[in-house]
């Protein structure tokens, strides 16, 4: 006899589904996936007791369940709510929600340095996404923006406060997945701060993957720093026989020709680290900051990027460019290449390995 | 020092109906003997004879509520709690009283502290804890001297600690001390700092009533509520019931400040009108200077302002009286709420702006951070308001401000991102001429003040 799985039903953004009880409203919706899925920026499945924090998943429960069909008078947290059975939620489709959720966005970019010119993270940020979605084109806010002085925190990482949203995904890595935890949250309101209190005392071998859960660039790998745009990589995916306890020694590898720029866990389509035979995929720093050789790895092949990140852009064999039009617009005319940027500038020369460095590339590294 | 205490408990003598304060003046109370010689413990005496239940019932029937800012229904709250068996149950004291204009608990604390631990000790038993901790304001550090006395006196006495009065109940009571946060005040926060971890409020549900302390089921309440525990016993829940009006029963303590002539504590019996209140020689003694009044936040900080006419009369033409009900008639669009009870009253010299200004600079430094409404529009409104106030803001601003508070309202996990929007959505809302005022008057408005103007009008009642 097969045991029945009893199932409920929820319905969001008038699609109905089916699922098990104990589901949150967010999983729910991420089941459906789409428009319909809010976004996370706090919430992080792997850490337990994330979420709730910054509000951008605000959704409207139109009727709680189908024994107490009454509305909640609030919008909840949809990655801390729980689905009850004939629970009617509305996401895109309310009013409430696409209001409430600018003013989250308008919350989140009020102090943020908007240095995306400047930051490793642009490319892969969920606060870039979130803006471009959700955000306007100018701000209301006319004072000066909080700032906080760049810190060393361990070998590793710099963290730059001065870009974080205090989602506090990074406080749980440490109280769940490294064995020292040395850092958290000092002060509290505006003036609260991630910090080690005593610099650069982040020292454990998960350290690392707070870069991954960290959804801005506060928290960056210093080993790639400044070294390259991440659309410029191509990410493969790639294992190795690690011996550290814990490590699952599945990366993802970030490649420009034959050297390895950066090493990160793999992301799932949520941008959050995979999960293996119900595992989640740490990786240990070892894997992370010291095996920047191929030889070190076997390449599985290329990383499936979504269509719509820039980072999959120009990359793919099988891409088809788009028709190149200028000798049209030009009446015939080939473009002319006025210069070769190398032809002038010593920055950036191919023949100089960035990978190699163990720090950010200053240009007297170019001037050899 | 000395006289001034006097001074002070001989006008508490003075007034009407008294429950709590009844013997406040009476020489050495604070100290067990006294206290025990003026009926004190006999609550305690009477309830270990009763069934725990009939004590929650008792409660529910005096219609006793929350005295911490909510006014949520106390025995309500006490039959939530969950009682799973071999799971430890815990009742919490808030005390950390740290809600501007509100100073009550402290009185009740520092003049007699065996009334507190009566109540909770009827309290604990109860609900079947065993263990009860009072979670202190850390300013409070010399209550907290005094909380420690005269528990041990408690102790020593037979009140607490094994088998109380023979009954075979065990108790313990504890006090803690927070560290300067008004945020560890909010319930869920204040478990979590009791725990030794940052006080950040807790996402709800679960509530305390089922996971509370060390994840066990738990319930907080505010000195007051469980002071007034011990009148509810011996006089009976129908006597307590039948002081006051509706769903306002029993007394309740004003801690009354700002413009008025007797500042200090009040026990009420919430039938007397706000006027009757600010006016009377036997509470505030009226308004100083022979200034008038221009506005009041009756309920702490956090509860709407209301401007003169609003708060004397409600908007149906009723004169507006001191209990739960009156004080929320209309709605937050012409009335407030009781909240903690701290009466601030503002005469006619005094700015709504810069009033206004001191509140959020107050919210947005004691938010703990966690949110992102709370964290970014606390510090913004508070930029916005100190430019007004200094004469450099725009006609623009005071909607923008408006803008602002409503998307923090009710988008937050605690109810201080609502307490820092609720202040600023009042002011304007009645006063956004006095803030227009100072937009146009940039000069003006830094060595002059907007007054009284129309703010103590009679408001045109629709019939
Ligand atoms: C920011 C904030 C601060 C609070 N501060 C206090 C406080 O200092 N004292 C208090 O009794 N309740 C305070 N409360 C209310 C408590 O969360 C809780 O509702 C109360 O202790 C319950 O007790 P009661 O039911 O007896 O009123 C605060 C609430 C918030 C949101
Ligand atoms: S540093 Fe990054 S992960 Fe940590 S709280 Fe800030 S934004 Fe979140
Ligand atoms: S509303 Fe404010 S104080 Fe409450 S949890 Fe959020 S940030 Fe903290
Ligand atoms: S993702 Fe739900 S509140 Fe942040």
């Amino acid at each position: 006899m097969s045991e029945e799985i009893k199932t409920i039903k929820i319905t969001i953004d008038n699609i109905t589904i089916d699922v098990e009880p104990g589901t949150t409203i967010l999983h729910a919706a991420r089941r459906i996936g789409g428009d319909v899925t809010p976004p996370a920026m706090c919430y992080y499945s792997k850490l337990e007791g994330s979420g709730g924090k910054c509000r951008t998943c605000l959704v409207e429960v139109a009727a709680g369940s189908t024994a107490d069909p009454r509305p909640m008078p609030k919008l909840v947290a949809s990655c801390r709510t729980n689905v009850m059975d004939g629970m009617v939620v509305k996401n895109i489709t309310s009013e409430k929600v696409t209001d409430a959720r600018n003013g989250v966005v308008e919350f989140l970019l009020l102090n943020h340095p908007l240095d995306c010119p400047v930051c490793d993270q642009a490319g892969e940020c969920h606060l870039q996404d979130l803006g471009y979605e959700h955000g306007k084109a100018s701000t209301r806010y006319q004072f000066a923006r909080r700032t906080f002085k760049r810190e060393d925190i361990g070998p590793y990482i710099q963290l730059h406060m001065t870009r974080c949203i205090l989602c506090y995904r990074c406080t749980y890595v440490a109280d769940q997945i490294t064995d020292k935890r040395v850092h958290g949250i000092i002060d509290r309101g505006d003036h609260a701060a991630i910090s080690t209190y005593i610099s650069k005392a982040i020292d454990n071998d998960f350290s690392g993957n707070m870069i991954d859960v960290c959804p801005v660039g506060a928290l960056t790998d210093k080993t790639f720093r400044f070294k390259n745009r991440v659309w410029f990589t191509k990410p493969v995916d790639a294992h190795r026989n690690c011996t550290t306890p814990g490590c699952c020694g599945k990366a993802t590898l970030w490649l420009r020709g034959d050297e390895v720029f950066r090493v990160t866990a793999r992301k799932d389509e949520w941008g959050e680290v995979k999960s293996f035979d119900g595992k989640t995929g740490w990786i240990c720093n070892t894997c992370r900051f010291e095996t920047k050789k191929t030889e070190s790895w076997t390449i599985e092949g290329l990383s499936n990027i979504s269509r719509h990140s820039v980072i999959g852009t120009n990359k793919y064999k099988t891409l088809e460019m788009p028709k190149e039009t200028i000798k049209e617009v030009m009446h015939g005319v080939e473009p002319k290449l006025l210069m070769d940027i190398h032809s002038v500038s010593e920055v950036n020369n191919p023949t100089v390995h960035l990978s190699d460095l163990n720090r950010s590339a200053h240009s007297s590294d170019f001037k050899k | 020092m000395q006289s001034l205490m006097n001074a002070e408990l001989k006008r508490i003598n003075t007034m009407s109906r008294k429950l709590l304060l009844e013997k406040a003046h009476v020489e050495g109370i604070r100290h067990y003997d006294v206290y025990r010689r003026e009926g004190g413990y006999r609550s305690v005496e009477k309830a270990l004879k009763m069934q725990p239940n009939d004590i929650v019932e008792e409660v529910k029937k005096s219609g006793l509520r929350g005295r911490g800012g909510a006014g949520f229904p106390t025995g309500m709250k006490w039959s939530f709690l969950a009682k799973p068996d071999g799971v430890p149950r815990y009742l919490v004291c808030n005390a950390d009283e740290s809600e501007p204009g509100t100073f009550k608990d402290r009185y009740l604390m520092e003049f007699i502290p065996h009334i507190l631990i009566e109540g909770m000790i009827v309290a604990s038993y109860a609900l079947g804890s065993n263990n009860i901790y009072i979670y202190i304001r850390g300013e409070y550090d010399w209550i907290t001297d005094i909380l420690e006395e005269a528990i041990a006196e408690a102790k020593q006495n037979g009140w607490l600690g094994k088998n109380i009065q023979g009954s075979g109940f065990d108790c313990e009571m504890y006090v803690q001390r927070g560290a300067g946060a008004y945020i560890c005040g909010e319930e869920t926060a204040l478990l979590e700092s009791l725990e030794g971890k940052r006080g950040n409020p807790r996402i709800k549900p679960p509530f305390p009533a089922i996971k509370g302390l060390w994840g066990c089921p738990t319930v907080v309440n505010n000195v007051e509520t469980l002071a007034a525990v011990v009148p509810i016993i011996n006089e009976g829940a129908e006597e307590y019931a039948k002081i006051g009006i509706g769903k306002s029963t029993g007394t309740k303590l004003i801690s009354a400040c700002g413009n008025i002539n007797k500042p200090g504590i009040y026990e009420i019996d919430m039938t007397i009108s706000v006027e009757e209140f600010i006016y009377s020689d036997e509470y505030c003694g009226g308004i100083p200077n022979g200034k008038k009044l221009k506005a009041c936040i009756p309920g702490g900080s956090s509860v709407p302002i209301l401007p003169a006419n609003l708060l004397l009369t409600t908007a149906k033409g009723e004169k507006r009286l001191m209990n739960y009900e009156s004080l929320s008639d209309g709605g937050f669009a012409t009335g407030s709420m009781m909240g903690s009870g701290g009466f601030i009253v503002l005469d006619e010299d005094q700015c709504i702006v810069k009033h206004t200004y001191t509140l959020a600079r107050f919210y947005r430094h004691e938010s703990c951070g966690q949110c992102s409404p709370c964290r970014e529009g606390t510090g913004w409104m508070e930029k916005i308001l100190l430019s007004i106030e200094k004469g450099k803001g725009k006609m623009s601003d005071i909607d923008l401000l408006w803008d602002i508070q409503r998307k923090i309202e009710g988008n937050t996990i605690c109810p201080l991102g609502d307490a820092a929007a609720w202040p600023v959505a009042a002011a304007i809302r009645h006063f956004r001429d006095e803030f227009e005022w100072h937009v146009n008057n940039p000069d003006k408005c830094l060595t002059e003040n907007f007054g009284l103007r129309h703010y103590a009008d009679p408001i045109h009642v629709p019939v």
